[in-house]
């Protein structure tokens, strides 16, 4: 459909816009909605992709988010076409798109490691796309140009694949997928070869890009950094399942299961039970002795059982000498101060608390606090507000943070 | 205390300069074998065959004097053009079936060979483990005007009884497309296996067909190994007379066998050589074209 209606898009973009060099927009381009409905994928009697339920709004920077074998990639794949689903239907824009081919989807993919054509020079791997739905000469020139501008690699056309840096065949990756104007655009680990700061560099390039041309973006990565900077809307991926799902900033303060609190950034979490809820506050003992008090908006279904895990992250307890005044509205924990680690943006203290459960704490360098030293005797507390609680994991299964795929 | 002896202490010199020249000595002394080997058993019997072509030799004694005879070379192309040509047709025709064999050979274990990929690449060389000579003397039992294929299609008519294939152009070929199908098949393998397969779906996503994904990136990127094969298969085969000899007939000659019989039969040496010098030229001609098309480095890789 977009293939026909390319024309009439270009169109009515503005005269001119190639003067604008990288702000040139591509107007109005369609995008479209995602949708998995009951998707499961087995290989070898193992389902790399479990009963998923998943629906991308359209224009959106949606991530995958999780360790390697979490069937993120599996995912995309199935997708972009390259892995048909065990079970379950796909949809792109509302129409079933389950049983196409890769080449017969509105779908254009940037791979990990980019996979350009070895044989061909940059404006060859571009153009390959619209040479393949045989658009006229002149047209194809005219919109490589202005890709390459977008991606900032003018006058590149003639160099070799081979001849480029890892950051510059990401950005013809890119370019070469973006240049279709799909409707949809799968993102496999994109930066995965490339070193921290020009991945830094390329994640707000990237952002930048999606803003500008507004179409949806399906992101998968294993670097909930990268995740959370980009995104819109993440789901973070375990075994084939979403354990969570929402926008940056609701999954890491709200996490909702055990995995997605120590993948996404670090928790500290405390097995306990339910002991008494009043109105808004639930009052947990922890295993340790004292208990905790958490929003009762906080708590999970747990169905039936009273075994719960209370988390909070390090970055927002505050560390005081011992003898502080608790505010109200705050819990605390006492403790003393096992290691205490200078960061540069701060400090990091592991505390043997009173509990005999190990926190951890990172406090800001905003260079006016005494910064206790290992042995101290502290006080750790933090507003109920920031405290969540997660059903807990039965106790064999491990969670492995390892990345990498 | 003693480590602290400054370098120029005359205690200190001699045994580490020993050291610094054994190092730069290292690789003379380990490429030294391999470099004897070359030199003996390659690079002076090529010397002697270049300067044999331009001896004279009483066909009598044998004896050989250095006669600088350049026209050695005119002569002996002028006598048997007809054979090179004849070696020319066969070894391409022979080439050309061993591409169209082995390219779905090759691509069948690169692309769906799955774990058993050595295996299937073994098989291939199976009949190899066996003497070039016996194979092609097998290939002549099979092609025999009674034998085993021939003989049960003549026994139900399909083919008139006086129907033959030894002895023809056509059983050469057969012969040389046989015993050089690895040649072609294995450098062929290696340029398929080579592809990134993530580069082909890249393509498939790009809206090309698996046709078009044929065309448009697994044949360009097979190029250099059809060169590879094409010389490592061509070459060889152009100089063959063992198929000539064996599966062949008397108007079908190639300049393998009359080199051959040159050196054993008519004991022209100085001919012989110089045909040999000849066929060495071509040789390097269709090397030097590849490099010039393909680059050095890729020959590296395939031969």
């Amino acid at each position: 459909m977009s293939i026909g209606a390319t024309k009439d898009t270009e169109s009515k973009a503005p005269r001119g816009v190639r003067s604008l060099g990288r702000s040139a927009k591509i107007a109005n381009l369609e995008s479209a909605d995602v949708e998995f409905i009951n998707v499961t994928k087995t290989f070898n009697d193992a389902n790399a992709v479990d009963d998923l339920n998943l629906r991308v709004e359209a224009g959106e920077f949606f991530s995958l988010l999780g360790p390697s074998g979490c069937g993120k990639t599996t995912s995309l794949r199935m997708l972009g076409g390259f892995e048909d689903p065990t079970k379950g239907r796909i949809l792109l824009g509302g129409q079933d798109v389950t049983n196409l081919p890769p080449y017969r989807r509105d779908v254009n993919t940037v791979f990990q490691s980019y996979a350009l054509f070895p044989h061909l020079n940059v404006f060859e791997n571009v153009a390959f796309g619209l040479r393949r739905q045989k658009i006229e000469k002149h047209e194809i020139k005219r919109r490589v140009g202005e890709m390459l501008d977008i991606v900032d690699l003018p006058n590149y056309e003639k160099r070799q694949s081979s001849q480029l840096s890892g950051g510059q065949q990401q950005r013809v990756a890119l370019a070469r997928a973006l240049v279709n104007q799909p409707k949809l655009l799968l993102l496999d680990e994109p930066m995965s070869a490339l070193d921290a700061k020009l991945r830094r560099q390329m994640q707000i390039e990237l952002k930048r890009i999606q803003t500008q041309v507004g179409i949806t973006f399906l992101y998968v990565t294993h670097d909930q950094e990268e995740a959370m900077t980009m995104s819109d809307r993440l789901a973070v991926m375990w075994h084939g399942r979403i354990e969570g799902m929402g926008s940056p900033k609701d999954v890491y303060d709200s996490p909702t299961t055990e995995f997605v609190a120590s993948f996404l950034g670090a928790s500290n979490l405390l097995a306990g039970s339910i002991v008494s809820t009043s109105g808004a506050r639930t009052t947990i003992a922890i295993d340790g002795g004292g208990t905790i008090v958490v929003p009762t908006d906080h708590v999970p279904d747990l169905g039936g059982s009273t075994a719960v895990k209370v988390g909070v992250r390090p970055e927002k307890i505050g560390i005081f000498p011992a003898g502080t005044v608790v505010q109200p509205g705050h819990n605390a924990i006492g403790g003393r101060v096992r290691v205490s680690t200078f960061t540069g943006v701060g400090n990091q203290y592991i505390v043997e608390t009173t509990l005999g459960v190990e926190v951890t704490v990172y406090a800001q360098n905003i260079g006016n606090q005494l910064a206790p030293r290992s042995g101290d005797e502290v006080i750790l507390n933090w507003p109920e507000e920031h405290t969540f609680t997660v059903k807990p994991l039965p106790t064999t299964v491990e969670i492995n943070e390892t990345e990498g795929d | 205390m003693e480590q602290l002896v400054p370098p120029d202490h005359p205690g200190g010199v001699a045994p580490r300069r020993k050291r610094r020249v054994g190092r730069a000595l290292a690789p003379y002394l380990l490429s030294l074998p391999s470099g004897l080997w070359l030199l003996l058993l390659f690079l002076v019997p090529l010397l002697l065959m270049l300067s044999l072509s331009l001896k004279t030799c009483s066909p009598s004694t044998g004896a050989c004097v250095m006669a600088w005879h350049w026209g050695e070379f005119s002569s002996e192309v002028s006598l048997y053009h007809q054979e090179f040509i004849t070696s020319l047709y066969f070894a391409a025709a022979a080439t050309i079936v061993d591409l169209i064999i082995s390219f779905p050979i090759a691509y069948w274990i690169a692309f769906y060979g799955g774990r058993r990929k050595n295996f299937f690449l073994l098989m291939l060389l199976v009949p190899f483990f066996v003497s070039f000579v016996i194979r092609t003397i097998v290939w002549e039992f099979v092609l025999a005007n009674n034998g085993v294929v021939l003989g049960a299609l003549k026994h139900i008519h399909l083919l008139p009884q006086g129907f033959h294939i030894l002895g023809t152009s056509y059983a050469v070929m057969a012969g040389l497309a046989y015993n050089y199908l690895p040649f072609t098949a294995l450098p062929l393998y290696v340029a398929l296996e080579r592809i990134d397969r993530r580069v082909l779906e890249a393509a498939y996503d790009l809206y090309a067909t698996k046709r078009v994904g044929f065309m448009k990136v697994i044949m360009p990127l097979t190029v250099p190994g059809i060169f590879a094969a094409f010389l490592l298969t061509f070459i060889p085969m152009f100089g063959d007379y063992v198929n000539q000899e064996i599966l062949g007939g008397t108007s079908n000659t190639m300049i393998g066998t009359v080199i051959q019989n040159q050196f054993l039969v008519t004991l022209d040496y100085a001919g012989g050589a110089s045909l040999s010098a000849i066929l060495l030229v071509v040789a390097l001609l269709g090397i030097f074209l590849y490099a010039r098309l393909l680059g050095s480095r890729t020959i590296e890789q395939y031969l």
